[in-house]
C-alpha cells in the first residue's frame, strides 16, 4: 500500500495522494474491516452457542442420528417403523418432500400452460375465466389455500361409514375424510415382463425420435413420431399383459368397522398439499407462459403465414420454440418455489422434511444440527434444480450464427 | 350503338345481382359470433366453460349469500341443516381478527397508527401530490418511530406486550417492517454484489443465494429456535422481533436480486458518465444510476412486496397470531364450532389478503404504464 502511494506521488508533482483517497487502499481497508466483523460475529455466536448448549446439557454433534426415533410417520414410501433411527426418519421426510414436489411440478406445469393459453384465447368466456383464476389464486397466500383445502374441504367430507352408506361396502373409488381410495394393482408371477415391456417402449420411442430427426434432416420426409411412440407405449405392455396371462389383479378398498381397508390410499394431507401447491403455482406459470408467448413478435406469425404454414403448425414450429426461451428461466424459479413451498406441509401435518425434522428437533433439542441440515438439503435441491434448468435452457437458447 | 357493344365485349350490360349483406359484426349477435362461437372449437369450449360455470357458480352464491347465516349469537345459529357461510362468526370475532388480544381500551392507538400510515401512503401513491421526498422520509423514518411508540406504549402510554398483538395488526406490522428494512438492505446487497471488491462481492453472493435457496419456514424456525442459542446468556428477543428479523433478512435477499436486475439494465454509459463528472461512487449511485435502476424495477419491487405480504401468514407456524393465525385459532372456539366455520373464516381471511395484494398489483400496473416514458431500447 505504501509502495502504491509512493508511485502515485512520483507520477504526480502536485502532491502526495493520501492513502485515504487511493481506491485500492480503501478497498483493502473496507474488505479487511468486513472480514474482521464477520469473524467476530461468527466467533461470538459460536462461543455463545457452546456456552448455551453446555448449560442446557445438550451434546452437539450428529451422534443422535443413530438413536431410535420412536415416533410414527403417517405416510412412508421407504420402509420405516418407530424402531428406525433418526437418520431413516430423515430420509422418509426427504423422500416425501421430493414426491410431492415432483408430482406438484408435473400438474402445475400442465395446468399453468393450459390457463396461460386460455388467457390468450379469443374466446371471451374462456379468457375471462382464466383471468379470474389467475388473479384470485395469485393474490391469496398459499398457506391459507392449503389450510382451506385441508380443513374446509377435505375434512368435512363424509366419514367412510357415511360414504359407504351410499356407495356400498366395497368400492373401486371413494373419497371421504380419510382420503382418496383407489383400487390397488397387485402384481402376480410373471408381471415383471410388463414392466420390461414398458421400459422397452420408452427406449424405442426415444430411438425412433432420433432416427426420424436424422432422416428428416437428410431427406426432408417427416415421420409421425408421437403417434408411433404412443402406440408402442400402450401396445407393448398390453401385449405383455395378455401373453403372460393377465398376471395383475385389482384390490378394492372395503369398509371394515369405521375405516376403509385395502386399496390404494391417497392421504388427505397429501391431496390438500398437492392441490394447493399445483393450483397456486399454476397461476404463476400461466402468467409466465402468457408473457412468453406475447414476447414473440407478431411478425413471426405473419412470416409463417406468408410461407403458407398452417396456424397449428405455426404455433408448434414457430411461436412455441421462441416463446420457450423467454419462458424457461422464470419457470425454473417457479419450480424451485414450489419445492420450497412444499415445506408448508408442516401446517397441515403431511410428513415432509420440515415436519419430520421438526419432530426430531422437539425430541432431541439438537436445534443447530437439525435446522442446518434441513436448510442444507433445500439449498442442495435448489442448486441442483437450477443447474439442470440452466443446462436445459442453454440447449434451447438461440444459436447465433 | 351495336358497334360499340360488340367491340368492347367484356363490358357487362346488366348490373350484377347484389351480394347478400355481410353477417352482422355489430350488436349482440355479432359480438356473440365473434367472441364465443367463431369456430367449431370455440363453440365447444364456450359450451364446456358455460356448463362448468353453471355447475360451480350457483352453489357458491347460495353458500355465500342466500343460505348464509348473517346474524347469530353462537354455533346454534350456524349449525342448522342446509346453512351456508356462517358470517355471524366473522361478525362476532371481527375485533379479534383486526387487533388480536390488544386491550379494548387501548385499541385507539392501533387505529391512530393506521391513520398515520394512511396519511403517509395516500399522498405518496398519488403522482401529482408534491413533496415526495419529505413524504418518503416521513414513511421510512418518522412513521415507524411514531407507530413503535404508540403500539408498544412508550412515554407514559400503558405498555402492551407483543404477545397480545394479533390479527391484521400483526400481519401489517410484519409486512411493513419487512418492506422498510428490506428495501435499504436490498440496495446495499445489490451494490455489494456488483462491487469490484472480491471479498465484499463474495459475502453478498453467499448471503443472497443462501436466503433465496431455503424456504421461509426454515428461516422462521431458525430465527425462533436457533437464534436464542447464539445470543449471550440473559439477552433475549421478543418472539415477534425474532420473526421480524427472519422475514426482513429473507425479503432483503429477494429485493437485492430485483434491484440488481435494474442496475444491470441501465446502459454502461450512465456509470461512465457519472465517473466522468467526477462524482464519487456514492454520489453517482444516489444521483445517477440508482434512480434509473429503481424506476425500471418498480413492478419487480411491488411483486416482492406482494410476496412478502402473503408470506407474513407463515408466522402462524412459529406461534404468532397474524390474521390467518387468529382466524384459525377462533375456529376452534367451542362456542362457534360448526361444519361451516372453517370455510367461512378462511374465505374472510382470503378476502382481506386478496384486497391488499390485488390493490398492490393494480397500483404496480398503473405505475408501470405511467413510467413507461418510451425510452426502452
Amino acid at each position: 500500500m505504501a509502495h502504491q502511494a509512493g508511485v502515485s506521488s512520483d507520477a504526480d508533482d502536485s502532491g502526495r495522494v493520501s492513502l485515504m483517497n487511493d481506491p485500492k487502499a480503501r478497498g483493502l481497508f473496507f474488505q479487511g474491516l468486513l472480514i474482521i466483523a464477520v469473524i467476530a460475529m461468527v466467533y461470538m455466536g459460536i462461543s455463545n452457542a457452546i456456552a448455551n448448549l453446555a448449560r442446557a446439557g445438550i451434546a452437539s454433534g450428529f451422534g443422535f442420528f443413530g438413536d431410535r426415533a420412536g415416533f410414527d410417520i403417517g405416510q412412508t414410501i421407504i420402509p420405516y417403523t418407530n424402531d428406525s433411527n433418526y437418520l431413516q426418519a430423515f430420509y422418509v421426510g426427504l423422500v416425501n418432500t421430493l414426491v410431492v414436489a415432483v408430482i406438484g411440478i408435473f400438474f402445475a406445469t400442465i395446468i399453468g400452460f393450459i390457463v396461460g393459453l386460455a388467457r390468450l384465447s379469443k374466446n371471451y368466456l374462456v379468457q375471462k375465466f382464466a383471468t379470474v383464476y389467475v388473479e384470485t389464486l395469485r393474490n391469496i397466500p398459499l398457506l391459507l389455500q392449503l389450510l382451506f383445502w385441508y380443513k374446509a374441504v377435505l375434512s368435512i367430507l363424509p366419514s367412510p361409514r357415511e360414504a359407504a352408506r351410499e356407495t356400498g361396502v366395497e368400492v373401486a373409488f371413494s373419497i371421504n375424510n380419510r382420503g382418496l381410495y383407489l383400487p390397488r394393482v397387485i402384481p402376480e408371477d410373471g408381471s415383471s415382463l410388463i414392466f420390461y415391456a414398458l421400459v422397452i417402449a420408452i427406449a424405442a420411442w426415444f430411438f425412433i425420435g432420433r432416427w426420424a430427426k436424422k432422416r428428416q434432416m437428410a431427406t426432408g420426409r417427416q415421420f409421425p413420431v408421437f403417434l408411433t411412440g404412443l402406440g408402442l407405449l400402450i401396445a407393448l405392455p398390453l401385449l405383455a399383459f395378455l401373453v403372460t396371462g393377465m398376471p395383475l389383479s385389482l384390490e378394492y378398498a372395503s369398509l371394515q368397522g369405521f375405516n376403509m381397508v385395502g386399496g390404494w390410499i391417497v392421504q388427505p394431507e397429501f391431496m390438500a398439499l398437492l392441490l394447493g401447491l399445483a393450483l397456486y403455482t399454476a397461476s404463476f406459470i400461466a402468467e409466465i407462459v402468457r408473457a412468453g408467448i406475447l414476447a414473440v413478435s407478431h411478425g413471426q406469425t405473419e412470416a409463417a403465414f406468408a410461407l403458407g404454414i398452417r396456424p397449428n403448425l405455426t404455433s408448434r414450429l414457430v411461436i412455441v420454440p421462441q416463446a420457450m426461451r423467454v419462458i424457461i428461466p422464470p419457470l425454473t424459479s417457479q419450480f424451485l418455489n414450489l419445492t420450497k413451498n412444499s415445506s408448508l406441509a408442516v401446517a397441515i401435518g403431511y410428513p415432509d422434511l420440515v415436519s419430520v425434522t421438526g419432530t426430531v428437533l422437539n425430541q432431541t433439542g439438537q436445534a443447530v444440527e437439525v435446522i442446518s441440515i434441513t436448510m442444507l438439503v433445500y439449498l442442495t435441491l435448489s442448486l441442483l434444480t437450477s443447474a439442470f434448468m440452466n443446462w436445459f435452457n442453454s440447449s434451447v437458447a438461440l444459436v447465433e450464427r | 350503338m351495336d358497334n360499340t357493344t360488340n367491340s368492347i365485349a367484356y363490358v357487362r350490360t346488366q348490373e350484377s345481382p347484389a351480394t347478400a349483406p355481410p353477417v352482422s359484426t355489430g350488436g349482440v349477435g355479432g359480438w356473440l359470433k365473434e367472441n364465443l362461437f367463431a369456430t367449431p372449437r370455440d363453440t365447444v369450449l364456450t359450451i364446456l366453460t358455460f356448463l362448468f360455470l353453471v355447475w360451480i357458480i350457483p352453489p357458491i352464491v347460495d353458500w355465500a349469500f342466500i343460505s348464509a347465516v348473517w346474524t347469530g349469537e353462537s354455533r346454534e345459529d350456524c349449525i342448522v341443516p342446509g346453512a351456508g357461510a356462517c358470517w355471524a362468526f366473522v361478525e362476532a370475532k371481527f375485533g379479534q381478527f383486526m387487533y388480536g388480544r390488544y386491550p379494548l381500551e387501548e385499541r385507539w392507538r392501533v387505529d391512530l397508527s393506521g391513520l398515520l400510515l394512511i396519511l403517509g401512503l395516500v399522498p405518496i401513491a398519488i403522482p401529482s401530490v408534491p413533496y415526495k421526498r419529505e413524504n418518503a422520509l416521513y414513511l421510512l423514518f418518522v412513521f415507524p418511530v411514531l407507530a413503535f411508540i404508540l403500539l408498544t406504549g412508550q412515554f407514559g402510554l400503558r405498555p402492551v406486550e407483543t404477545a397480545l398483538w394479533g390479527g391484521l395488526l400483526v400481519t401489517l406490522v410484519v409486512a411493513i417492517v419487512g418492506i422498510v428494512v428490506s428495501f435499504p438492505l436490498g440496495i446495499l446487497l445489490a451494490l455489494g454484489r456488483r462491487s469490484e471488491m472480491p471479498i465484499v462481492k463474495m459475502f453478498c453472493v453467499i448471503f443472497i443465494e443462501f436466503w433465496r435457496g431455503v424456504p421461509l419456514i426454515t428461516v422462521l424456525f431458525m430465527s425462533s429456535v436457533m437464534l436464542p442459542l447464539f445470543l449471550p446468556d440473559g439477552v433475549s428477543f421478543d418472539k415477534l422481533l425474532r420473526a421480524l428479523i427472519g422475514v426482513a433478512l429473507f425479503a432483503s435477499a429477494y429485493m437485492a436480486e430485483v434491484i440488481r436486475g435494474g442496475l444491470q439494465a441501465i446502459p454502461k454509459g450512465q456509470y461512465e458518465a457519472a465517473n466522468a463528472m467526477a462524482l464519487t461512487f456514492w454520489q453517482g449511485t444516489r444521483l445517477v444510476t440508482m434512480p434509473q435502476a429503481l424506476k425500471l424495477v418498480i413492478p419487480g419491487i411491488v411483486n416482492t412486496f406482494i410476496g412478502l405480504f402473503k408470506d407474513t401468514s407463515l408466522v402462524l407456524i412459529i406461534g404468532l397470531f397474524d390474521l390467518l393465525g387468529i382466524v384459525q385459532q377462533n375456529m376452534n372456539d367451542p362456542n362457534w364450532i360448526s361444519p361451516q366455520t372453517p370455510a367461512t373464516g378462511f374465505v374472510f381471511a382470503a378476502f382481506v389478503f386478496f384486497i391488499f395484494c390485488f390493490g398492490m398489483s393494480r397500483y404496480s400496473a398503473y405505475m408501470e404504464r405511467r413510467l413507461d416514458t418510451g425510452h426502452k431500447r
